[in-house]
């Protein structure tokens, strides 16, 4: 067997003195043949984004390799001056990051910044370089690539900025492609195009791929082998069936555990009674532009209904820009619908007064995405818990008391009360913003992508609480996710959302099974792994 | 941005820059009528001896007898026509004074702009380049200095140390009083001239530029695309200067554009200082001989100025960021 492509062995990354541990990654070592992809996965702070940063020689100055060596071509990559590295990166090993949307100079033409790896290189004149950069953006499929070497990236679709990406990094051919966890940010129909792409190129070039990914889908999707990263160490490497189906360490199969399970669960029909949420043909414009423009209008929702039974859960699911978050802004009223109507409990909600709606309030919660955003740094979580019941005329002492009963509940130490939301993990926080949400007492639950900033295991926990606290509280819950798999795990009824249209309403086992609308179809299609799926049984 | 996308965008921006002056006008009309007492009761009381009947005189003469609605209907008709009355106080045409003062202040506030913009980016860049330097040390020093120390000090300093002990410069005036000079000579006096004004003037935004500009460089330097720059391999200098520095110098560019109106301002100072013969300096002798007519005059000209050099701003970042069409 020939040299492989790469070869790391004892890498070992420093991280400040004051971390939780010594090191960002320890002894990390693996090989990488040519045309493989090697999946390194792991949570957030498991050390997979710095070893893929070592290996570009982008290592942030407060974090230095201090031992290990990476072979390449028959050079140690960290062994090199800074100029060698540089020659060598863009050129023999190139690399597409997380954010499309931020990865790119946004007051660049796109074809300019692909044109860049060239210059930098010294390959060929303005002229050949802008040709061949109209190329490579026909390479990776981006419609009329003429008219795109011009564009801004303002102006392309998250999907196509990541392919722009790609090209940037495929312009010298480099034999080994680095991908930072490439297609998080991406809608799960986009996501499933890029990985094509990926698989694609290394089917034809045989470049070697290093994929760094936090998501198994993705994993089971692409992988030829696997690394799996727990606190910057390697836990267990191997073939990819291997791996997924027979898992050697306990912390992969807790992993892999954690992973929903994308299950067509049939849900025994409920009694017929008046719903406590019913949706009936709502609408929401926006209108974009000012006093001197022209003003557009935005159709975030059209016309859609819902209703949800006591005791039921409803997940809406869609892409970004689906309009499913306005929507669930409508029935909270932190967004004003602009036709239709909402009851809650068989009262109409629409168009009443602020004053009128607020016991609505009390009856309706909200739980938000960011975990980070949502929760006021200055305000100690007791306070923040709180504060619903104080502003419904609570008194205060008591409210605090009830906080702290409501953290147990949640499973905090109900002294947490006493902190700030920044000293706590992003689950926690979570925990925290149910919390918040259930000192209300509410009866319907309104949870807007509430996991999906979380890693899976905390997911998996916040997700078996979400269920727990429903069942135990009996909420109506409407649960906004883009994460089918969730979905399918959580829900009684899952209805698809789609340019502002719900396009299809069904139990877990009617959508995926027998699922109806195209649009359905092609997205339960575009799930990664579905595959490993079946095998898992 | 495509020609007609640019034409649409430019008239959108006179049409408001257009619709601000008009409210500085009103607004500038009510204030000055606020006052207590009327250009006719300072005028008769400078002549000394007045009666009821002269004051009725004066006031029928300067219109002041019409309803206020009507007032300001004639001042903003006039001064859709450049016309801003009369100087009661020289007898002038309020208009020919600024035309006789206008050049100078704009000469002043123009190269101190200039000046505080080139060598405010400049230094700030280099204190990003070098953070955490030396270097970094001293332009964050001098930039603190200059911004912390009163504008009025600084040139009187300059003129105690540039003018009265080196005698390098000349303290006041824009040229040399009888030299009658010509050519590139007259050019090189009022530039001999303009040295100290304009540095008082443009140190103190230069040291604001620097600050703006060193905190904008480091911000866009953590940013992703800049990693992707380092990615494909690209040298240091040209990462900094297309991927950086061209980012990170909008947000001071169009910061520069809200401040010129505090930098015309701040020439009246300046001029008070230097004895310059600007328009500020109009404006503070107008201000103590309640000379109303020449002080709007000088107030509407002077907000026009900062709308003008906002408007010039917003066309150049909105030339150099292509997000700006959509938002526009």
């Amino acid at each position: 067997m020939s040299a492989p492509l790469l070869s790391v062995s004892g890498l070992t990354v420093a991280l400040p003195p004051g971390g939780d541990r010594p090191h960002a990654v320890e002894d990390v070592g693996f090989d990488l043949a040519r045309g493989e992809i090697l999946c390194i996965v792991g949570e957030s702070g498991s050390g997979k984004s710095i070893s893929a940063a070592a290996i570009m020689g982008l290592l942030p100055r407060r974090l230095p390799a201090v031992a290990g060596s990476i072979r390449f071509g028959g050079r140690d990559l960290l062994r090199l001056g800074k100029e060698e590295m540089r020659a060598i990166r863009g050129r023999e090993i190139a690399m597409v990051f997380q954010e499309p949307m931020t990865a790119l100079n946004p007051i660049m033409p796109v074809g300019q910044q692909i044109a860049e790896v060239m210059e930098a290189h010294g390959e060929g004149d303005a002229a050949s370089r802008r040709a061949r950069a109209i190329e490579l953006l026909a390479e990776v499929r981006i419609p009329s690539p003429e008219l795109a070497v011009d564009a801004y990236p303002f102006r392309l679709s998250g999907g196509q900025r990541q392919r722009v990406m790609i090209a940037m990094a495929l312009a010298l051919r480099p034999s080994l492609l680095v991908c930072d966890e490439p297609t998080t940010a991406l809608d799960v129909t986009t996501q499933a195009q890029i990985l094509a792409l990926v698989r694609d190129l290394q089917a034809t070039r045989g470049t070697g791929i290093l994929f760094v990914t936090h998501d198994f889908g993705v994993v089971a999707e692409i992988a030829d082998r696997i690394a799996v990263m727990q606190h910057g160490r390697i836990v267990e490497i191997g073939a990819r069936d291997e791996v997924l189906s027979r898992p050697r360490h306990d912390y992969t199969r807790r992993l892999i555990a954690a992973v929903p399970r994308l299950a067509g669960r049939e849900v025994a029909p409920r009694p017929a009674e008046p719903p406590l949420l019913a949706i009936d043909g709502v609408s929401k414009v926006f209108w974009r532009g000012g006093l001197l423009s022209r003003r557009t209008p935005v159709h975030a929702v059209r016309k859609a209904s819902l209703s949800l039974a006591r005791g039921e859960t409803l997940a809406l699911v869609g892409e970004s820009g689906s309009g499913k978050s306005t929507l669930a802004r409508c029935v909270v009223r932190l967004v004003e619908p602009s036709e239709g109507e909402i009851r809650i409990g068989g009262t109409v909600v629409t168009g009443i007064s602020q004053r009128a709606f607020k016991p609505f309030r009390r009856r309706a919660q909200m739980v938000f995405q960011d975990p980070f955003a949502s929760l006021n740094p200055r305000r100690r979580v007791g306070e923040i818990v709180a504060e619903g019941p104080i502003t419904h005329g609570t008194p205060r002492a008591e409210a605090i008391a009830r906080a702290r009963e409501l953290l147990a509940l949640v499973g905090l130490d109900p002294a947490a009360a006493t902190r700030f939301p920044h000293e706590f993990s992003g689950g926690q926080r979570q925990r925290i913003g149910l919390a918040r949400a259930l000192a209300l007492e509410p009866e319907l639950l309104v949870a807007d992508e509430p996991v999906s900033a979380l890693d899976v295991s905390v997911q998996a926990q916040v997700l078996a609480l979400i269920a727990d606290m429903k069942k135990r509280l009996g909420l109506t819950m409407l649960f906004i996710t883009h994460d089918l798999r969730v979905a399918s795990e959580i829900a009684d009824r899952i209805a698809v959302m789609r340019q502002g249209e719900i396009v299809e309403t069904g139990t877990p086992a009617a959508i995926f099974t027998r699922p109806a609308h195209p649009y359905t179809r092609d997205l339960i299609a575009a799930i990664p792994g579905r595959g490993w799926e079946a095998a898992r049984g | 941005m495509t020609p007609a996308a640019f034409a649409a965008f430019l008239a959108r921006r006179l049409m408001k820059a257009a619709g601000v002056v008009l409210g500085v006008v009103i607004v500038a009309f009510f204030v000055v009528r606020l006052a207590p007492g009327d250009p006719a009761s300072v005028i008769a009381g400078q002549s000394g001896a007045a009666d009821a009947q002269f004051m009725e005189q004066l006031r029928r003469q300067f219109g002041l007898d019409q309803p206020l609605p009507v007032q300001l209907w004639l001042y903003v008709k006039g001064v859709a026509t450049l016309d801003f009355g009369v100087s009661h106080r020289v007898q002038r045409t309020v208009a020919s004074l600024l035309v006789e003062r206008l050049p100078a202040t704009i000469l002043l506030t123009g190269t101190a702009f200039a000046f505080a913009l080139a060598a405010g980016v400049a230094l700030g860049a280099i204190a990003a380049r070098r953070v955490g330097t030396v270097a970094d040390s001293v332009v964050t020093v001098l930039a603190l200095t200059f911004y912390a120390t009163p504008i009025f000090w600084v040139g009187l300093i300059f003129i105690l140390v540039f003018a009265v002990w080196l005698g390098w410069l000349p303290a006041l005036g824009m040229f040399t009083v009888g030299a009658d000079l010509s050519g590139l000579a007259a050019v090189a006096d009022v530039a001999r001239h303009l040295l100290l004004p304009a540095l008082t003037l443009g140190l103190f935004y230069m040291a604001l530029y620097a600050r703006l500009t060193r905190a904008s460089m480091l911000e866009v330097a953590s940013q992703d695309f800049v990693r992707t720059a380092r990615a494909k391999g690209m040298r240091e200098g040209p990462i900094l200067r297309r991927h950086v520095l061209r980012n990170a110098i909008l947000p001071v560019v169009g910061f520069a554009g809200v401040q010129a109106g505090q930098l015309v301002g701040g020439s009246i100072l300046v001029e008070t200082v230097f004895s310059w013969p600007g328009v500020g300096r109009l404006a503070f002798e107008a201000l103590l001989a309640r000379d109303y007519n020449l002080l709007l005059g000088v107030f509407i000209v002077t907000s026009a100025m900062a709308v003008a050099i906002n408007l010039v701003t917003d066309i150049v970042v909105a030339l150099v960021d292509p997000r700006i069409e959509v938002e526009g």
